[in-house]
Parts: structure tokens; C-alpha cells; sequence
């Protein structure tokens, strides 16, 4: 099989996955000037909880377990990305 | 820049899915007429790039952080309805998923993230693309478009926490606005790279849109 273009695109997506656990914890832009505003603490719940923050449940190790998840959402976003276009061709 | 939610109110959430979803059935339409062999797998590894790379929070001044969004660059290579669908997609699989972003204010961020900025991003980038060579236009204008996103974005999520009465535009508009001026630089100089990169090995992806 020939090594085609993307697939290089998708070993450094996977790869940038692999560093996930080295990512910034601070808050981001939006929840800084939530907690500076004050209004934090109108942010609700999540209504179910699947992986949630990026860490997948039941891994005791938490740099694997957001390693995990990152290469969980990067494939299913590969996989949603490819076949919607697919769709989208198809339907043509 | 994901709303939680809580942040804003009933009706705001409300109008964001009903805008998010007329502007997706509208993308899907729109898309359908260009999907060509080579955009089939771009948009696939756009989404599982843009997802990874939203994970990696880079912090800037005052113990904050922020990361990529993406959206300038999907549709700078793919046109701001392939762009909206891209973002639509990682954006979805965000809020279900990995609860990052809230179920009700998914539309709103669909607006921020996906509708703003890929529209703002393509066309700041095409009047950019005006002046200058090619070069120069996508470092600089890629740079410029990404950056414009950001900033327009967090424009768009400051008027929903004002109109939601959490917090007046006045305090909400120059935090949100100075804070992400700071971000995009950060989004600014990943596209301008990313485009960059494209530009050495696969020139012929920055002319997709062109067709």
C-alpha cells in the first residue's frame, strides 16, 4: 500500500495526542474571566458524563488516562471527518 | 472559549442551536457541490488534528491558558462551510463525549467556534491574499485570519453572557476581547505554521479552494 499525504497528518495528530498530559491545566480565556467576573459558579453540571476533562475513567495512571482519551477522540474524529465527507460525496 | 453551561440563558442557548442547525443543513448542502477525492481524506485528518491540538493549552501571561481553535485554518484550505462542519464535528464530540462545552449551549458554541470563526477566517485570509505573493499571504494573512477568529469569536461569546444577564457587556466585552488577543497570537502562529508546512510539501492543498 502506498504512503499517502495524510497519513502523516494523522500519525502527528495522534502524536500531538501523545503529549496531551503536558498541556497548560490553568483555567483557559473564558473560565479566567469567568472567575475574575464572578459568575464561575453559574456554570452547571454536566447532564452525564462520559470521559470527562479529557480523562478516561477507570485508569489509575492520569497522564495515560488523558493520553487515552486523546487518541480516543482523535481517531473518532478522524472517523466522523472522513465519513461525513464520504457522505457528502456520495450523496452528490 | 467552550460555554459551559449555565452561562447563558434558556432563550440564547435556544437561538444558538436554531442558528447552528439551519447553518449546518445550509454547510451540508453547500459542501456537497465540492467534495472532490483529495477533500474526502483532508477533512478526516482536519478534525482528528484540530481535536488533538485543542487538547494541548498553551499558557500565556497570568496564570492562564489557551489553545488552538482551528476553524481559521479548515477553512482556509476547505472554504468556511467545510469549515463549519469540521468544527461542528469536533465541537459535537467535545460536548458528548469529554463534556468539554455544555449540552444547551453546544449551538452557542457552534456559533462562536464554528460559524464566526470560519467565516472570519476565510475572509480576512482572502483580502489578505490580495496583497502580496504567496508567501507572504499565507504566513502573514494565515497569521492575520487566525488570530481575527479568535478575537471575533470571543466578541460573539461576550454579547451571549451580556444578553443572558450573567455578566454586563462593559466587564465582559474588553475582558474577554484582551484576553484572547493574547490566545491568537498562539492560533495565529500555529496556522501561519501548519500553512507553511502545507506550502513546502503540498502546495496544491492551499489551492483547493480556489477551484
Amino acid at each position: 500500500m502506498k504512503f499517502k499525504w495524510w497519513y502523516g497528518v494523522l500519525i502527528l495528530a495522534l502524536f500531538l495526542a501523545l503529549l496531551s498530559p503536558l498541556a497548560s491545566s490553568s483555567p483557559d480565556g473564558l473560565e479566567r474571566v469567568a472567575e475574575d467576573k464572578g459568575f464561575m459558579e453559574t456554570a452547571r453540571e454536566a447532564v452525564f458524563e462520559i470521559i470527562p476533562d479529557y480523562v478516561l475513567p477507570g485508569v489509575g495512571n492520569e497522564a495515560g488516562a488523558t493520553i487515552l482519551a486523546g487518541i480516543i477522540g482523535t481517531v473518532m474524529l478522524f472517523g466522523i471527518g472522513y465519513g461525513l465527507a464520504q457522505l457528502l460525496k456520495a450523496k452528490r | 472559549m467552550h460555554i459551559p453551561d449555565g452561562f447563558i440563558s434558556a432563550p440564547v442557548a435556544t437561538t444558538g442551536i436554531v442558528v447552528a442547525a439551519g447553518c449546518v443543513a445550509y454547510a451540508v448542502k453547500a459542501t456537497n457541490k465540492k467534495m472532490g477525492e483529495k477533500q474526502i481524506p483532508l477533512m478526516g485528518v482536519l478534525a482528528a488534528f484540530i481535536f488533538a491540538a485543542q487538547m494541548l493549552n498553551f499558557p500565556i501571561a497570568g496564570g492562564t491558558s489557551g489553545h488552538l481553535i482551528g476553524a481559521a485554518l479548515a477553512a482556509i484550505l476547505l472554504g468556511p462551510w467545510a469549515g463549519i462542519l469540521i468544527m461542528t464535528c469536533v465541537l459535537a464530540v467535545q460536548c458528548l463525549v469529554f463534556q468539554d462545552g455544555g449540552l444547551f449551549a453546544l449551538g452557542a458554541n457552534i456559533f462562536n467556534m464554528g460559524i464566526v470563526a470560519s467565516f472570519v477566517g476565510y475572509y480576512v485570509y482572502r483580502v489578505s491574499a490580495l496583497f502580496g505573493g504567496q508567501k507572504r499571504r499565507t504566513l502573514i494573512g494565515g497569521g492575520l485570519a487566525a488570530w481575527s477568529s479568535v478575537v471575533i469569536a470571543s466578541i460573539a461569546c461576550a454579547l451571549e453572557l451580556a444578553i443572558s444577564g450573567t455578566v454586563p457587556l462593559g466587564v465582559a466585552l474588553p475582558a474577554m476581547v484582551g484576553v484572547h488577543a493574547l490566545i491568537g497570537i498562539g492560533e495565529g502562529v500555529i496556522t501561519a505554521a501548519v500553512l507553511s508546512l502545507i506550502m513546502a510539501t503540498r502546495a496544491d492543498l492551499l489551492e483547493l479552494q480556489k477551484a
